[in-house]
């Protein structure tokens, strides 16, 4: 089976393309991108502000059970046509990465289905691998702390 | 068969990610490997088959012993650090499809 989400990364070039085809009718899937209580169900954050127009922008605020706030990122909207586009950038706050660029294409295949098509441009090559990563080296990194559990505890 | 699929399934595993972890700084008997684990010995030796099968892992008659090291090549390309984000993705759409689902009964 196909998988619904596909991730088109070629090698030596710094953007990338995320397709994903969702069971949804197509105004269904663009609100989820311009309501800010629904984007802040699925993208499990607080949403400061989020006015989708051009010249608006957004800024999300994550915190952890103890109210520390440990995500912050925040973009400027450059075109929002609706039920079509949304130009925006995105950037992490005091996490090191430049700013990038986002193509949001939405489109309908039919009347309960939709598919949106991301493409979003990094500074350099080495940026963008380094996005790509950073999942990888996550759970790298939980292998790794697992694998020194494991040994503290045999010891 | 696709491999490339292969390649993705062998490192979506977490003792998978970790043996090639451990392999990153030498190369190792499957003994001297699975001795790094609480899983019971067959289990280690088919992760260690699953990744040699998808040319992430190379065997080499050591004496008595099989080593097993990285496949340098194979780990240099960018599609297999892929998956990960990928599936990141793909748990946020899920989670904004069943929201807009959910949504949409509500409010017909």
């Amino acid at each position: 089976m196909e998988p619904k989400t596909k991730v088109h990364a070629e090698e030596g070039k710094q953007d990338l393309l995320i397709t994903r085809t969702f069971d949804l009718p197509l105004d269904l899937l663009f609100k989820a991108y311009i309501e800010p209580e629904i984007v802040a169900q699925w993208m499990g954050t607080k949403v400061v502000k989020l006015d989708v127009q051009p010249h608006g922008g957004y800024q999300f605020e994550t915190s952890d059970d103890k109210g520390n706030v440990v995500f912050k990122a925040n973009g400027t909207i450059h075109e929002c046509t609706e039920n079509k586009r949304i130009v925006r950038t995105f950037e992490m706050e005091n996490a090191g990465f430049p700013v990038q660029l986002e193509f949001l294409e939405f489109e309908s295949l039919d009347d309960n289905r939709s598919k949106l098509s991301m493409q979003i441009v990094y500074r350099s090559i080495a940026d963008r691998d380094q996005m790509l990563k950073l999942p990888f080296e996550y759970g790298l990194n939980m292998a790794h702390n697992r694998i020194q559990e494991l040994l503290a505890t045999s010891k | 068969m696709n491999l490339r699929r292969d390649v993705f399934q062998a490192i979506a595993d977490p003792t998978r990610r970790a043996i090639l972890m451990l392999l990153a700084a030498q190369s190792m008997s499957a003994g001297a490997i699975a001795a790094n684990f609480d899983t019971a010995r067959p289990t280690v030796s088919k992760h260690l088959q699953i990744l040699t099968e998808c040319e992430l892992l190379k065997q080499e008659q050591n004496g008595r012993e099989i080593y097993y090291h990285l496949n340098p090549h194979k780990m240099k390309e960018i599609a297999d650090f892929i998956e990960p984000f990928r599936q990141m993705w793909d748990e946020r759409f899920n989670k904004l499809e069943a929201i807009m689902k959910n949504y949409q009964s509500k409010n017909k």
